[in-house]
C-alpha cells in the first residue's frame, strides 16, 4: 500500500460536529445506563501526571483503581497511567489484579526532545513492567511537514516497546484542523499504534466529541482496508457520567461491538470515576449522595 | 479503485440502548375537532367526521370534521369580513399577534411535539428538535417583518392581497402552517387554511391557539377535510391567493383551475434531488449529508435528496460506508427519543413506496436494505438503496415520497451536471466536494432552487425557499417570501 499523508481523507468540520452532536440526543436510561457506566469505569485509565506524583499518591491511586468502590457490585478500571518512575511500584500495587500499568515516555507532554531520550525514556518504562505505553508525536516536525519523520518516530518507539501495547497522543489541541488530526491519525494507525489517543491532558481542547468521532472514523477506515483493529482512547476532559456514556454510543454506533471493551477502549480520565460511582450509587439506593461518601484520592 | 470487503463491524452490541419512550400524558386530544371559522369552533355543515389514524400504532386518534362548499364558504366570508381591520390595524399592532403566537408556540413546544409525533408517525427527535422550533422561528422571524415592508420594497408601494386561500401537505404538518399563515398576516393578509386530511391534529391545536392569543375573529380560519375542500378553497371567488404545497400534478389542476380569475399563486410541488459526491469530498460528512437527506422524516421531504450521484472513482466506498450506516439507524416507535426513522404517514402512502421498491425489484437494480428491526404493527418502511440505478428507470425519474434512495453513478463534473438537471423537478440539490470552486460552479448551473453545499436538508426562516420548472413557483421564506403576500407598485 503506498502511504501519502499529504493526501489524506477530507474532513468537513461543520458536518462532523454536527453527527457528533446527534450521539448527545440518544437517550440513555434504566438498565442501559448502569450496564454503560460499569462499562464505562471499566474503561478508564485511571490517571495521575502531576510534577508533585509521590509513591503515596501513586498507591493510593492504585488501591482505587483495584477497589473503586467497595460496596457496589462493579468492576475495576482499565489500568492506571503514571509517569515512568512510579511504574515498579504501580505494578506492585497493582499485583495479579489484572489491572494494567500504563506510562506516558517520550518527553512526555510537549514531546520535545531526541529520539535517543524517547527510546530511553520508553525502554525505562518497559524494563520497570509497563503493560502499555502513552507516546506523544512530535507536533512541531508534524506542522513543519515532516510526516516520514513522526510516521519514523512512531515507528521505532513502537519497536521498542517490545510487548508493551503502544499508545500515540496525537495532543488535537495543538493539531488546528480536522484535517490535520485525520492525518496525525493515519500516520499513527499505519506506523503500529495500537492506540490512538487525543491529548495529553495538559491542554485544552481535549477529548471533545467530535474530534474523538474523526478518530475513530480513521480507526474504522483502517479496518475495512485491513482488517485490523486499533484501539481509541479519548483523554482529558471528559469528567461526567453523561458525556462518557455519549461517548459510548458514539463508539457503539461507529466501531460497534468488537470495540466495546477495555481491549479497544480507554477514557484517559481522573475525575469521571467518581461521578460514575455517585450515579451508580444513585441508580442503587434511589438517592444521590454527598461527595463526601465517594474517596478523593 | 478499491473493491469492498469482507471485513464488517457488527452493531448488534451486548449493550444496547434500553427504550426511551416519550412521555404523552400531558397531552390533550380531544375525541372530535370542529371547524375553526371566524373564532369559533363551530360543527360542519356536512355533519360528517373523518377518523385521523396514528400510524405507528394505527389507531384512530380522533375525529376531524369535513368541511364541504357552505363551510369554505362561510370561513372565505369570515376571512373577507375580518379583512378591512387587519389590514388597517398597522403593521407594529399586527407584529405584536405573530410574536405572540410564535412566543405560544415555544411555551408549548413539548405538546405540539408529541402530538405531531403521534399523528403524523415522525420521530420525536424531529418533531422535538425541529418541526416544533422551526414552526416558531418563522412566526418570529415575519413578526419581525410585518412594520418595516416599506424597507423590504424601497421606494414601492405595498398592499395586501386580501383573502389567502392556504393549502399544506401531511409532511411538517405544523412548520408548513407555519410557513403560510406568518407571512400572510405579517402582511396584512386573511387566512382559510386548510391541513391535510391525515395530520390536522397540530393545525386544529394552533387554531385554538390563535383563538388564546386573541387574534380578531376571521383573521385566520381553519377548514379540514381532502381534496373536495381544497378544491372548494381554490375555486371561492373571495380568494384573492392560493399557496399550495403539495404533488405536482395537484398542482397542475389549481393552476388550471385558477386561469383567467386573476388569484395570484405560490406553488411548491414535488421534488427529485440530485445529491453529487465527488471524489474530492469529505466523504465521512457526505455519507451522513446522505443519509440525512432521504431518510429525514422517512423520505416524506419534497427535497429529498432522493437521487445519489457518485463519482465512478469513490462510489464503493461510498457504498460500503452507507450499508454500513444504514444498520445503525433505528426504526420504530416515533414516541421513543432514539428513533431515527418513523411511521410512514399513511397506509396509502405506505403502499405507494412498496409499489416503486416492487418497480426496481422488477427492474432488476440490486436492492439493498439493513438488517434493522421493524415493528409488527403500525405503517413502516425499512430504509432502502437501489444501487446502479439507471437514469431512464423509473426509480430515478419518479417522486417516490419514502426512504427509498436510487444511487447512480457519474464520472466527470459535465456528465453530473446533466443527469442532475435532467428531470421535469428541480427543487433542490446537494453538492458534495472540498473544493469551493467546483460547488460554486456547479451550484450556478444545477437547475434547482434550493442548492446546498457540503450539507443538506438545512432549513431557516430567512432563507428562500422554492422550486424550478415542476417543482413550482415562488418563494416561501426570507424576504422573498413576503412578496407571495402583496401587490407591489
Amino acid at each position: 500500500m503506498e502511504l501519502d499523508f499529504k493526501n489524506t481523507p477530507k474532513i468537513d468540520q461543520v458536518g462532523l460536529v454536527e453527527r457528533a452532536d446527534r450521539f448527545k440526543t440518544r437517550s440513555i436510561k434504566k438498565e442501559a445506563k448502569i450496564q454503560g457506566l460499569k462499562l464505562a469505569l471499566n474503561m478508564i485509565d485511571l490517571t495521575t501526571l502531576e510534577g508533585k506524583d509521590t509513591e503515596g499518591k501513586v498507591k493510593q491511586l492504585c488501591y482505587k483503581g483495584m477497589h473503586p468502590d467497595d460496596s457496589l457490585d462493579i468492576p475495576t478500571v482499565a489500568a492506571i497511567c503514571v509517569y515512568p518512575n512510579y511504574v515498579a511500584i504501580a505494578k506492585k500495587a497493582l499485583g495479579t489484579s489484572g489491572v494494567k500499568v500504563a506510562s506516558v515516555a517520550t518527553a512526555f507532554p510537549s514531546g520535545n526532545s531526541n529520539l535517543k531520550v524517547k527510546l530511553e525514556d520508553t525502554r525505562i518504562a518497559v524494563d520497570a513492567g509497563a503493560d502499555e505505553i502513552d507516546m506523544v508525536i512530535s507536533r512541531g516536525k508534524f506542522h513543519q511537514g515532516e510526516y516520514q519523520f513522526v510516521f519514523d518516530e512512531i515507528a521505532t518507539i513502537k519497536e521498542a516497546c517490545g510487548k508493551s501495547r503502544l499508545k500515540v497522543i496525537l495532543e488535537t489541541g495543538e493539531l488546528g484542523t480536522a484535517d490535520n488530526v485525520r492525518r496525525a491519525s493515519d500516520i499513527a494507525i499505519w506506523a503500529g499504534a495500537d492506540f490512538i489517543k487525543t491529548s495529553t491532558g495538559k491542554i485544552s481542547p481535549a477529548a471533545t466529541m467530535p474530534v474523538t468521532l474523526l478518530m475513530l472514523e480513521a480507526i474504522k477506515d483502517h479496518y475495512l482496508k485491513t482488517g485490523k483493529m486499533v484501539g481509541m482512547k479519548p483523554a482529558g476532559g471528559i469528567s461526567d457520567s453523561k458525556t462518557a456514556l455519549q461517548f459510548l454510543g458514539m463508539l457503539r454506533e461507529t466501531l460497534g461491538n468488537e470495540w466495546m471493551t477495555n481491549e479497544w477502549f480507554r477514557f484517559g480520565a481522573s475525575r469521571l470515576t467518581n461521578d460514575i460511582l455517585l450515579q451508580l450509587k444513585k441508580q442503587e439506593t434511589g438517592f444521590y449522595q454527598s461527595g463526601d461518601y465517594f474517596s478523593k484520592d | 479503485m478499491a473493491k469492498e470487503n469482507a471485513f464488517s463491524l457488527k452493531f448488534d452490541t451486548d449493550w444496547k440502548y434500553a427504550p426511551a419512550p416519550e412521555s404523552t400524558d400531558h397531552v390533550e386530544i380531544k375525541a372530535k375537532y370542529d371547524l375553526f371559522i371566524g373564532g369559533k369552533f363551530v360543527k360542519p355543515n356536512s355533519k360528517k367526521y373523518f377518523k385521523s389514524i396514528n400510524p405507528a400504532t394505527e389507531e384512530v386518534v380522533c375525529e376531524i370534521a369535513e368541511a364541504n362548499e357552505k363551510d369554505v364558504h362561510d370561513a372565505a366570508k369570515a376571512a373577507r369580513k375580518a379583512f378591512p381591520a387587519w389590514s388597517k390595524i398597522g403593521g407594529k399592532e399586527r407584529g405584536k399577534y405573530i410574536y405572540r403566537i410564535a412566543r405560544l408556540i415555544q411555551e408549548r413546544a413539548r405538546e405540539f411535539s408529541v402530538i405531531e409525533s403521534i399523528d403524523g408517525g415522525k420521530p420525536i427527535r424531529e418533531s422535538r428538535d425541529i418541526d416544533i422550533p422551526l414552526a416558531a422561528a418563522h412566526f418570529f422571524y415575519y413578526a419581525g417583518w410585518a412594520d418595516k415592508l416599506e424597507y423590504a420594497f424601497p421606494n414601492r408601494k405595498v398592499e395586501p392581497l386580501g383573502v389567502a386561500g392556504q393549502i399544506i401537505p401531511w409532511n411538517f404538518p405544523l412548520l408548513m402552517a407555519a410557513w403560510k399563515i406568518a407571512p400572510a398576516l405579517a402582511c396584512g393578509n386573511c387566512v382559510v387554511l386548510k391541513p391535510a386530511e391525515t395530520t390536522s391534529v397540530t393545525a386544529m391545536k394552533l387554531a385554538e391557539l390563535i383563538r388564546d392569543a386573541g387574534l380578531p375573529d376571521g383573521v385566520v380560519n381553519i377548514v379540514t377535510g381532502a381534496g373536495k375542500t381544497g378544491a372548494a378553497i381554490v375555486n371561492h371567488k373571495d380568494v384573492n391567493k392560493v399557496a399550495f404545497t403539495g404533488s405536482t400534478e395537484v398542482g397542475k389542476m389549481i393552476q388550471k383551475t385558477i386561469a383567467g380569475t386573476g388569484k395570484k399563486t405560490t406553488l411548491e410541488l414535488g421534488g427529485k434531488a440530485a445529491n453529487i459526491i465527488f471524489e474530492d469530498a469529505p466523504i465521512d460528512q457526505a455519507v451522513e449529508g446522505v443519509i440525512n437527506g432521504i431518510f429525514f422524516n422517512q423520505g416524506h421531504v419534497c427535497c429529498a435528496g432522493s437521487r445519489l450521484f457518485v463519482q465512478e472513482s469513490v462510489k464503493d466506498e461510498v457504498i460500503q460506508k452507507l450499508k454500513i450506516r444504514l444498520e445503525t439507524l433505528i426504526v420504530g416507535d416515533p414516541m421513543d427519543k432514539n428513533t431515527d426513522i418513523g411511521a410512514i404517514n399513511s397506509k396509502e402512502q405506505l403502499k405507494t413506496i412498496t409499489d416503486y421498491i416492487k418497480i426496481g425489484e422488477k427492474e432488476g437494480f440490486e436492492k439493498f436494505q439493513a438488517n434493522v428491526a421493524i415493528p409488527k404493527k403500525g405503517y413502516y418502511c425499512a430504509p432502502t438503496l437501489f444501487l446502479d440505478v439507471a437514469q431512464s428507470s423509473r426509480l430515478a425519474q419518479e417522486e417516490i415520497f419514502g426512504p427509498v434512495l436510487a444511487i447512480q453513478s457519474f464520472r466527470t463534473v459535465d456528465e453530473a451536471i446533466e443527469k442532475a438537471n435532467n428531470t421535469p423537478y428541480g427543487l433542490s440539490a446537494g453538492i458534495w466536494t472540498d473544493k469551493g470552486s467546483k460547488a460554486f460552479n456547479m451550484a450556478a448551473q444545477l437547475k434547482a432552487g434550493v442548492i446546498w453545499a457540503n450539507t443538506f436538508n438545512k432549513f431557516d426562516p430567512t432563507s428562500p425557499f422554492g422550486g424550478f420548472k415542476e417543482s413550482g413557483f415562488g418563494r416561501e421564506g426570507g424576504m422573498h417570501g413576503l412578496e407571495a403576500y402583496l401587490k407591489v407598485y
